[in-house]
């Protein structure tokens, strides 16, 4: 019985510790979505949580953005590469690993390291040369250079992601359906597919977020504000730094990480497994 | 082997390589053939109008040793000491701190998919332009934490983003704040260390101290080890937080010039595509020898128990 108080003692405090340091960790992001609601000249005079006086202003004028081009077409932007990126990576992707984790060819060890191998090269090596590559075929200030190469699987990560978690699947499905008469192809389809479904959410998630958050590509590739993406008119706040501009520009802000919240909220379980079984990224 | 079986592994293997070919040709068109242009490029002169001009090591020169004719670049030799600041402090406190709270939440509680999500907040966050223009008005003279520390402690606080002694150490702070991804890991590494070990060692007279060097250390440094390698690779590579916070010039004084800032001011800001290409290559050597330190240095401490 003693023993038994002590623990809930313990578990007591833990809770206490973990509650305290998790609200203080997210403070500043409590503050923005409360500093978008103030008026901007208070935001700063006003430290508290609950703005004093609440006001829509901000998301109004932030919404209309700096110059011509607005917000609204920003996210249009964010969210046709970001579709493209999702849909290249699920399918190319988890083709490359199912070839790798149950395809038989000569070859396939070399090409399982080369792989690993790109999964640990610095992106800056390549990323000269493709611009070059993409500015004569004239796709700068276009989408396609941050969408196509993600039809050719070049995202390492997901290919290891999905292998480890096809090679975790039970063979004796895929020699049934061989059996059955199925080709490679059809076993991917009916069997692999399906059955790597968790995995392949976890690889909607994780290409969403960081397609969203690629900024450095977006920077390098797009260049007339017709053209930008969510980061990039967050970014025209920055540069035009004035108080005035600071309450649209944390309204937009909070509007730019609601797809993630919402992405996150939904699928919970998906990104839990998603980092287990790979132990990576962050 | 006959001729039949020979045309059927023939056929095997051309209906394997058929589902692989995306990936190859990707490998080949995006990865391979762009990684030797570049290392060409790197003993080139190039500002993408004109062709290259081959002029050997003198990009290599520059950045290490230089002479009269081309000074030493003291700003590169800057932003490689920067980012290794940055990379050894942050990528050690980050596993620090993920590896204490996933400690702290080992336990039979029934809230820890709440408190998981909690943590994970920052990571999913972290990386957005959004965050690093909130930090940039967080950490400013007259941003928010001034303002609690001057009407709450009656304190005179320096501008951190703009001082040169602190601007570093926001930007490591951001860092370790998106503590999340290693955290859950090491939760899940730790529910799988057999509770009779600890058990056996609390009756040897084990301390909790004794306990976490000799048994929970050990039994997680792969994981641990891991993780280090790939945090310090992709802290090696950080931009985005560096760009924003110091509107785009790794300023003050260069104190925030990361590796991949400098590189892309020097590439696409100078056209010094040449130069920017020898740094690309000196960043993927420095980056792959540290890998293989590592690796190295693991041989003796990661033990990956005795059952496998």
């Amino acid at each position: 019985m003693k023993k038994r108080s002590a623990g809930l003692i313990r578990a007591a405090i833990s809770n206490v510790i973990i509650l305290v340091l998790g609200v203080g960790m997210l403070y500043p992001v409590v503050w923005l979505v409360a500093a978008s609601f103030k008026e901007s000249n208070t935001i700063f005079s006003d430290p508290s949580l609950i703005p004093k006086t609440f006001t829509l202003q901000n998301y109004v004028q932030g919404w209309k953005g700096i110059g011509i081009v607005g917000f609204a077409t920003f996210f249009k932007n964010s969210f046709i590469i970001c579709g493209l990126s999702v849909i290249a990576n699920v399918i190319f992707c988890s083709l490359t690993a199912y070839a790798f984790a149950r395809l038989r060819f000569v070859g396939r060890k070399f090409w399982f390291a080369v792989m690993m191998l790109t999964l640990m090269l610095p992106t800056h090596v390549t990323t000269i040369p493709r611009y070059i590559m993409f500015r004569s075929l004239g796709w700068i200030d276009t989408f396609l250079p941050l969408v196509v190469p993600k039809f050719f699987a070049t995202d390492a990560f997901f290919i290891f992601l999905l292998v480890q978690f096809i090679r975790s699947l039970p063979k004796e499905l895929d020699e049934s359906a061989l059996i059955d008469g199925c080709g490679k192809f059809g076993i991917y389809m009916r069997i692999v597919m399906p059955l790597t479904m968790p995995a392949l959410i976890t690889t909607v998630l994780f290409t969403f977020l960081w397609t969203w958050d690629d900024f450095f590509n977006q920077l390098l590739y797009l260049n007339s504000p017709a053209k930008y993406t969510v980061p990039m008119g967050l970014r025209l706040f920055v540069d035009s730094s004035g108080m005035s501009s600071w309450g649209p520009m944390f309204a937009m802000a909070v509007l730019s990480l609601v797809p993630c919240f919402v992405l996150f909220f939904s699928l919970q379980k998906y990104f839990v497994q998603g980092i287990t079984t790979t132990g990576l990224k962050g | 082997m006959n001729k039949k079986a020979r045309t059927r592994a023939i056929r095997e293997n051309l209906s394997s390589y058929a589902f692989l070919t995306p990936w190859l040709l990707g490998f080949f068109l995006l990865t391979l053939y762009p990684m030797l242009y570049s290392l060409y490029l790197s003993f080139t002169e190039f500002n993408i109008l004109q062709p290259p001009k081959w002029v050997g090591l003198r990009n290599y020169f520059i950045m290490f040793i230089g002479n009269e004719q081309f000074p030493r670049d003291e700003r590169f030799l800057n932003s490689l000491l920067v980012t290794f600041r940055f990379v050894f402090i942050s990528v050690p406190l980050k596993l620090a701190f993920a590896l204490a709270v996933a400690m702290l939440m080992n336990q039979r509680l029934k809230l820890i998919p709440f408190y998981r999500t909690l943590y994970y907040i920052p990571t999913l966050l972290g990386g957005s332009v959004a965050i690093a223009v909130l930090w940039r008005r967080l950490f400013a003279g007259d941003g928010v934490l001034n303002t609690i520390l001057r009407s709450a402690f009656h304190l005179n606080p320096p501008a951190w983003i703009s001082n040169p002694k602190y601007a570093l150490y926001t930007l490591i702070l951001l860092s370790v704040w998106q503590f999340g991804s290693p955290m859950i890991i090491f939760l899940a590494g730790l529910k799988q260390i057999p509770k009779e070990y600890y058990e056996a060692s609390s009756v040897d007279g084990a301390g909790k101290v004794k306990q976490f060097f000799a048994i929970t250390l050990p039994s997680l440094s792969p994981i641990i080890f891991f993780n280090l390698v790939m945090q310090m690779i992709s802290a090696f590579q950080s931009f985005t937080q560096a760009y924003i916070v110091s509107g785009g010039q790794g300023g003050p004084l260069d104190s925030t010039m990361f590796y991949s800032l400098y590189l892309y001011l020097k590439g696409f800001g100078f056209s010094e595509m040449g130069y920017a290409s020898a740094m690309a290559w000196v960043l993927l050597i420095i980056i792959a020898a540290l890998t293989a330190l590592a690796f190295k240095v693991s041989g003796s401490l990661v033990s990956y128990g005795s059952g496998e």
